[in-house]
Parts: C-alpha cells; structure tokens; sequence
C-alpha cells in the first residue's frame, strides 16, 4: 500500500502568509482563553484534596455535592471519573486537619449515600509543595527549548533554523494549553511531561525537514531556497505523516484504554502531535525563509572553496 | 550487493539474547508472599527459616516454597486466603520475634533470581500503597545549632569572669536565614580576651571584633558551608531515623530517600491506613546520659519495686539497672555519632557541642571506672480505639541502649568501644535518632488503594498491547514484508527496554507505562524514515540493493538529529522532574537510545539477510 505514489509539489513557502495567519489566530485564541478562562490546575500545583471514589452503582453527582456541603465542606469540585461509578471530588486546603479526618469525613459522606462506596485514592497536597512544581515546570521548559535551540545552531550552522525550529514549536505546547483552557480540562503534572515530550517529538519533523534542506543545498548550493525548502518539505511529507498516524494510533490507544490517570496526559499528546506535524510543516522552515536564509548559512566551510572545481 | 559486516550481526544476536534473559523475569507474573523479618534486624538465617516453616505446618497454612532474600525471608503461597492465614499465624505465635508483611513473589523460576535476574518492581501507582513527603525544617536546626552556641558562650563567659552585654542571633548580609551570634560587650572590654576564650573549644568558628551603638561587638558567623552541612546532617539524621522506623513498620520494599535538599520522600506499598503510620514515623526521641548508681543494688530496688531516690530503675537485657536521674548530658547536645573500625574492633565515636562536653569533663573526671549509660527516650502519640471512641494519649518509652565503663576523663569527644560490628551500627544509629532533632512534617501524601493499582496496571498493559496490535496491522498494510521487520524490531525494542528498565531496577509506575507506548511510536520513527527512503530511491530507478543501502546511508543522519532534540526533552525531564515523571523520562529517554539500535542495526540485519548476499534481488516487498 502506499498513499504517496506520486512525489507531491505543494506550494507551502509561497502560501506561508496564509499560515502564518492560522497560527496566529490559533495561538490569539490559546492565549485569549488562557487569560480570560485560566487553567483548571490539578491539586498537584494548587496544593489541596483529591479524592478518588468508588461506588456499587451509578451515583448522583448532586446527592454527593450536597453530602459534602452538609458535612461541612466548600469550594468542593465533583465530577464522573470514566463512569458514572467512579467519582473524583477536588477540595480546597484543609486547614489544621490530618487526612484521616479529611478520610473520615469524606467517608461518612460516601456511606451515607452508598454503604459500599470507598476512597480508591486519597491525596493531600501542601500548597508551597505545588507552587515548586510550578516553577519546576516552567524551568524545565525553558531548559528544554534552550538547549534544543543551541543543538540546532551547532547541527546545521545558522541561528535561522534554530528560530524557526523554536517558533514552531512554540507554538505545540501553547496550543495544547490553550486546549486545556478552553476544555477545562484538569491540568496535572502528567500534562506537564506530556507537553515537554512534545516538544521534543515534534522538533522531530522539523529536524528531518531541516537535514533534507541540508541534502539539497549540498547538492547544489545555487537552487533557490524557496524551491529547496518547499521540495525538501514535499519530499519528507510521507515520512512525516506515516510517523504521526503511527504515533497517533498508540496515543489515541492510549487515551481511549489507558484509564483516567492517563487521559489528561495522552490528550496533551494528541494535541501536541497534531499541532507539532502541522507547525513543522508550515511553519519552522517558513521563518528560517524569512530570516533569509541561504545555502551558504548551512554549508559556512565550503564557502572558501572555489564555487566551481571543474577545469 | 548488499552485506552487513559479521560482527554487527554479532552485536545484534549478543544484544537481543541479553535482553531476553534480562527481560524474562518480567513475564512470569507474582504470586502472593509473605516477608518475614527478625525484629531486631539480625538477618534472617536457616534456623530462623525452619522456624517459621515449622510453625506454619504446625498451624496447616498451606503455602508452596520459600527463599531467604536479602536476610528476610520471603514464604510464596497459592492463593491470597493462604496468604492471610500465614499472616495470622506469624502474628499470633511468632510476634515475640519475627515481623511480617504482605508482599508479592515473582513467579520467575530460582535459577533467575539466583543470578540476580528480577521484575522491575512496580510503582504506588500500580500495586497500591502510601506516599508521604516530608519537608524538614532544616533551617529551624541551624537556629538551634546557634542556640547551642549561644548557651555555651554565655558559660564560657561568666565562667571566665569576663562580662557582657548581650549575645544575640542575626541574620548577616550573606545569608537568608539566621546565621550569626553577636556577643555585644560593655564599652573598654577587653575585646581580645573575650574573643581567645570564645576561640578555645571552638577553632572551627570564625570570630570577628566590630562595634556598635553600645560598644564593641563579637561577631560570630557560619559559614555557608558550615550551614549546608548543618541543614544536611539534619536531613541525613531524619532519613536515617525515618529508615530506622519503616523497618518497624514491616512493609515490604519500603522507599525513604532524599528529595531535594530538605524533602524526604517516604514509599510504602500495600500500606492503606496512614493515621498509624504516621504515628510510628512521627515518633520524638531524644537522648540521655546518666551515671550509673553503683552505691546501691539495683536487684534489691527491683525486688522492691522502688528505687532509691535519686535514682530510677531500668531493664537492659532482662538485667535490672539503676541510674543515677541527675543528666550528664543530652541528645540535643550531640553533634554526630559514628561507627568506625577501630584499634580495638568496632566502635561509636561520639561527639558533643560545647555545653555537652564540658559537663562530660565535669562528671567523668570523678567518675573513671564506674559506668555510663546511653538511655534512648521516645515520645510517640497512641491513638486507640476504644468502644468506637478514638483516643488518643502520648506514650514515653526508655531504653538503655549502652552501659560502658567510663575508662578516661572525658570532654566533647569519646568513644564507646567494646561492641560488635552490627551493635556499633546499631547504637550509632540510635544515637543520630534521638540527637538535635530537626521536626519534620507532611507537605505531601497520597494514598492509592490496590484496586486501583490493579486497575491501572490492567489498563496499561492493555493499552500498550492494542496500541502495538494495531500499528503491526497497519506496518504490515503500508510495508508488507518491510513492516513486518519493522513489528519485529518493535518488539525486540520492547524487550530491549524491558531489559534496561529491570538491570537498572527503574521502578515501573503508570507513567512509565505510557513512556513504553509512546516509545513504541517513536521507535516506529526510525523504520519509516528508512522506507520512505528506500522507496524514493526506487522511485529514482536504483536497484533494489542500491535502494537499501542509499535507504540506511542516508537515513541515518535524519534519524541521529531527530532523536537528539526528543533524547534533549527527556533529560530535562530526567533531571528536574520527581517521582513518577522521573519514571516517564527515564523510560522515554532510554527507549529513544534503544530504538536508535533496533531500527539501524537490528532491522539492517534482517533486512540483509533477506534481500543481502549475491542473490538477484528484482523487486523489494515494501508496499
């Protein structure tokens, strides 16, 4: 089977405004439903109670609310966990409260509705401890897209493929953000490890794109970099397709049977792949364009040579 | 033609059998088990063995084999009901001596574990259990080292007759927290005088003469080395302490380690009920030493179940002692017990601060050739329940941990000698427990029952097989006999990482579990890269031969960059990330290496073997 018999010759370079104009409309709604709808941080970074339960039958979510008001909790979250049988409850901060009394507490909540429910999981988190991991993880991904910007400097000798490469990736994690913003999903560490994975999966791609550009202008340093670029894209175009859908399909397996403690990390993934493929195509050697660049900046030894050793 | 040099197909046929032999133990799954372990930590022998396999017969609990294992015993059995009952019957007629706890054996045949093949052990998140994270108030022990100084300052002074104003605590520009003492003295003190005495006793502290509003000033500052090493001893004292008490505790494959600089991350699996957990782990237990009272008997005083005043009773080794109450000194003036090798065997070198040691020199000057004591005092909340009614009170218990002839006059540093190498270890040991304490409290605690872990564990295992069933399906469509190398590299990957994971006893946890599916993507990577390759040079009218050779030559280095900037993302992970997102770099960063191997040389070699040699090769089935 092969979907790609023909060699495509998409115009990508000569389109790149058009793209450029998605991905900012993209990133303008992320960052607009960042702000306006913030994110629905797991305890993990808010410090605070998880609980985790588990009931004989289907119970009602609005019996459990007002069950836990009653016994004197507020600010109480409540929501199905995967089935109507598995109910996740978010609590702020208990002040001077040992969590077997929070346990305790929350039990007789349960019990009194279904005597057979129990905590499947229970987890007390002190703020300062969340507020590290915030730090944590924003200094890991500064690290990351540091060093990944340095690699490709060294790698392919110009900074105008490092920023392109950062730009469009960029882009992925803050895409995924503002999914999870919008959808209000529950942002918790595994997210966070999602995101950074992204980051450097989808580089990927553009690291592939980057090393046919490569290719060709060895070839021939005289080609116009605006017909390398898109051919180098073209060329690789089945490579990277045929990468992401088999990715895709272990992460959507992921997603649809890895269980509730793993839905909010594979969902990061599939965004992030999604929007990876799309920016290292579109975008990351577009910006390298646009920065001007040249055979002569990926090849800077030869260009002492003579230009031409034929007799 | 197309050849693979011989050695390479060495390396690949060396590696995949390793791999095997390392991943094997993995695929046999666990039987319930019972760990067995003295309560005084000896370890456990063959005596001890029959012991216990004796009482379970004697008491028909069924179980099928077990095996000592790092100086515990591990009792395998059928079923989790025979499990329980040879709980039971460890508790009721072995208690005196033996702890237990329930845990898991590997199915895995001897002859594996007997060459040190294990199962990577699993995760809280798959098997169940407590996790606590202890912050350690590091800095509040820097405060009290200060405050130590301070007493023994204040002493050294009026005992010098040298007078002063004030000593004070502050914090110096260097520095964040507290720090420094200023001792303020009175206008045309003899500034000098005041900083040799300080000096004595104390040549590791820097002195330094300034002034003030008041007068002149004597400033005394730590170094930040001298702080670090203080917040670290504490901490260290802490894991210690805490490692001392999980053994306690019997949980099976108990964790206690350092996280960060002032954070103690505490694993346990299988525990569920953390309110009696904590009570043990929170423990406080401080030091005494006292002066035996050898003017009276102490058999006499147990007779009459009275000691003498001034005195008090105690047990030590079934023996009754008395002691005299007055303190020579006390676990907050210890600064560092060790146990060492020394000219006469094994011994405690015991070291106390200023206060401490020139109480010591007071005492034993008197006192050579009577005895000694080290009393261990612990201080722990009991919570009962009692008729439905929780309650709960606080509990002291003391022990003499060493009775030692005091042979010299001692000061701030002696040793205690005449032990044996486990008892020096031992007694150290204690004594780092119940010196200068710094408290410690919960910032973090999760609990995960076993039914989720079993949950979790099906889950994913249930994920990686149909993610992997289903990019086989779609390889072999897209490639034909190509994808089929490509599934057979995937799973040989698998094993590979497997392999890594277990020879490292990485801890597999859930995220660790998606690290191996999302590398069963990524792996993919490399394969297709190659084909796409191979075809587009087809498609140029290369032979087939040609096309393999150009495929692999010039994939390769696409494949290098590209798993570099992915390799880049999962070290940052490595190194910052805690916990289970550790477990998820670890896997996504080893499993990026291996399929780096699999696919460039592990497929090469396939492929060469079915397309290499001499042959005519017209047509490659690659879709």
């Amino acid at each position: 089977m092969e979907f790609f018999t023909k060699a495509t010759n998409f115009p990508f370079m000569s389109t790149r405004k058009l793209w450029y104009g998605l991905s900012v409309v993209l990133i303008l709604v992320a960052i607009g439903s960042f702000f306006v709808r913030g994110l629905n941080l797991a305890v993990d970074f808010t410090g605070g109670v998880q609980v985790q339960a588990g009931f004989s039958n289907a119970v009602n979510i609005d019996a459990l609310r007002s069950g836990l008001e009653r016994a004197g909790f507020r600010e109480e979250q409540v929501q199905y966990l995967g089935s109507s049988r598995e109910a996740a409850i978010r609590l702020p901060t208990q002040a001077n409260q040992s969590s077997e009394a929070i346990r305790a507490r929350v039990e007789g909540v349960l019990h009194a509705i279904d005597p057979r429910a129990e905590v499947t999981s229970l987890d007390v988190v002190g703020s300062q401890v969340g507020a590290e991991l915030k730090s944590g993880a924003v200094v890991a991904l500064a690290a990351t897209l540091f060093l990944i910007f340095g690699y490709i400097a060294l790698i392919f000798h110009t900074w105008r493929l490092s920023l392109g490469a950062i730009l469009a990736v960029l882009h992925d994690p803050i895409l995924v953000l503002g999914a999870f913003s919008l959808w209000h999903t529950s942002f918790d560490l595994p997210v966070v490890s999602a995101m950074l994975a992204v980051i450097g999966y989808s580089l990927n791609d553009t690291v592939v794109v980057f090393d046919r550009i490569r290719e060709r202008f060895e070839g021939s340093r005289r080609l116009e970099p605006v017909a390398v670029l898109d051919q180098s894209i073209n060329q690789t175009l089945s490579r990277t397709i045929m990468t992401k859908v088999v990715t895709l399909i272990v992460v959507v397996a992921l997603y649809l049977l890895g269980g509730q403690a793993l839905k909010g990390f594979s969902e990061a993934l599939i965004i992030g792949i999604l929007a990876g493929t799309y920016s290292s195509i579109y975008i990351s050697s577009a910006i390298a364009l646009d920065c001007g660049l040249k055979a002569e900046h990926l090849l800077p030894t030869a260009i002492k040579k003579p230009v031409d050793d034929l007799p | 033609m197309l050849d693979f040099p011989r050695w390479k197909y060495a390396l690949v046929a060396l590696v995949t059998l390793l791999a095997l032999i390392f991943a094997l133990p993995n695929f046999f799954g666990t039987d319930p088990a019972l760990q067995v372990a003295r309560k005084n930590r000896a370890p456990m022998d063959d005596f001890a063995r029959q012991a216990v396999e004796r009482s379970l017969t004697a008491h028909t609990a069924a179980f099928h084999g077990d095996y000592l294992d790092d100086g515990k015993l591990i009792v395998r059995f059928a079923s989790v009901a025979d499990q329980l009952k040879a709980r039971d019957v460890v508790n009721e007629f072995l208690a005196v001596d033996y702890i237990s706890a329930l845990t898991t054996a590997s199915r895995a045949p001897e002859a594996l574990r007997h060459i040190g093949l294990r199962p990577m052990p699993l995760g809280l998140d798959l098997r169940g259990g407590l996790y606590l994270l202890y912050q350690v108030d590091v800095n509040g022990a820097v405060a009290q080292l200060l405050e130590s100084y301070d007493q023994g300052f204040r002493r050294t002074l009026s005992s010098a007759n040298l007078p002063f104003n004030d000593i004070a605590t502050y914090t110096s520009s260097k520095s964040t927290i507290p720090n420094a003492l200023r001792v303020s003295l009175p206008a045309g003190a003899d500034v000098t005088a005041v900083r040799e005495a300080l000096r004595r006793g104390n040549s590791d502290l820097t002195f330094s003469i300034g002034s003030d509003a008041t007068g002149p000033t004597i400033d005394m500052e730590l170094s930040q080395t001298q702080v670090r090493a203080r917040q670290d001893y504490a901490l260290q004292k802490n894991i210690t302490t805490l490692r001392n008490r999980v053994n306690e505790l019997g949980v099976s494959e108990p964790i206690v380690a350092q996280q960060g600089i002032d954070r103690i991350n505490v694993q346990l699996p299988g525990v569920q009920n953390s309110a009696e957990v904590k009570d043990i782990l929170g423990k406080v237990a401080t030091l005494e030493f006292r002066l035996e009272d050898s003017q009276n008997s102490a058999a006499e005083a147990q007779q009459r179940n009275r000691a003498p005043l001034g005195s008090k009773l105690y047990q030590m080794e079934g023996r009754p002692v008395l002691l005299k109450r007055e303190l020579i000194a006390t676990g907050d003036q210890l600064t560092n017990a060790t146990s060492t090798n020394g000219n006469e065997g094994p011994e405690v070198n015991v070291t106390l601060n200023g206060q401490g040691g020139d109480s010591m020199l007071r005492n034993t000057r008197l006192n050579v050739g009577r005895r000694m004591a080290v009393v261990y005092i612990e201080k722990s909340r009991e919570t009962r329940v009692i008729d439905g009614q929780k309650s709960s009170r606080d509990v002291t218990t003391e022990k003499i941990i060493s009775l030692a002839t005091i042979k010299a006059v001692l000061s701030n540093q002696f040793r205690i000698t005449g032990l044996s190498s486990v008892e020096a270890r031992e007694l150290a040991l204690l004594m780092r427990s119940g010196s200068l304490s710094a408290p410690i409290f919960a910032v973090e605690e999760r609990t995960i029952g076993p039914s989720l872990g079993a949950e979790n564990i099906r889950k994913g295992v249930q994920a990686l097989l149909i993610g992997m069933l289903a990019v086989f399906a779609f390889m072999a469509l897209y490639y034909r006999r190509f994808g089929w190398v490509a599934n057979l590299v995937l799973v040989a990957n698998v094993v590979l990482l497997t392999a890594l994971l277990s020879f490292f006893r990485a801890t597999l946890s859930l995220p660790g579990i998606a690290g191996i599916i999302l590398t069963v993507g990524i792996a993919v990577d490399a394969n297709v890269l190659i084909y796409e390759r191979i075809r587009e040079e087809l498609r140029n009218g290369v032979t087939p031969q040609a096309a393999i050779r150009a495929g692999f030559d010039k994939a390769w280095s696409a494949i290098r960059d590209s798993n570099v900037t992915a390799l880049i993302a999962g070290v940052v992970l490595w190194v910052v990330g805690r916990g289970a997102i550790r477990g998820f770099a670890v896997v996504l960063t080893l499993g990026i290496a291996t399929s780096m191997f699999t696919s460039l040389l592990g497929s090469r070699a396939l492929i060469t073997i079915m397309y290499g040699g001499r042959r005519k090769v017209t047509r490659l089935s690659i879709g």
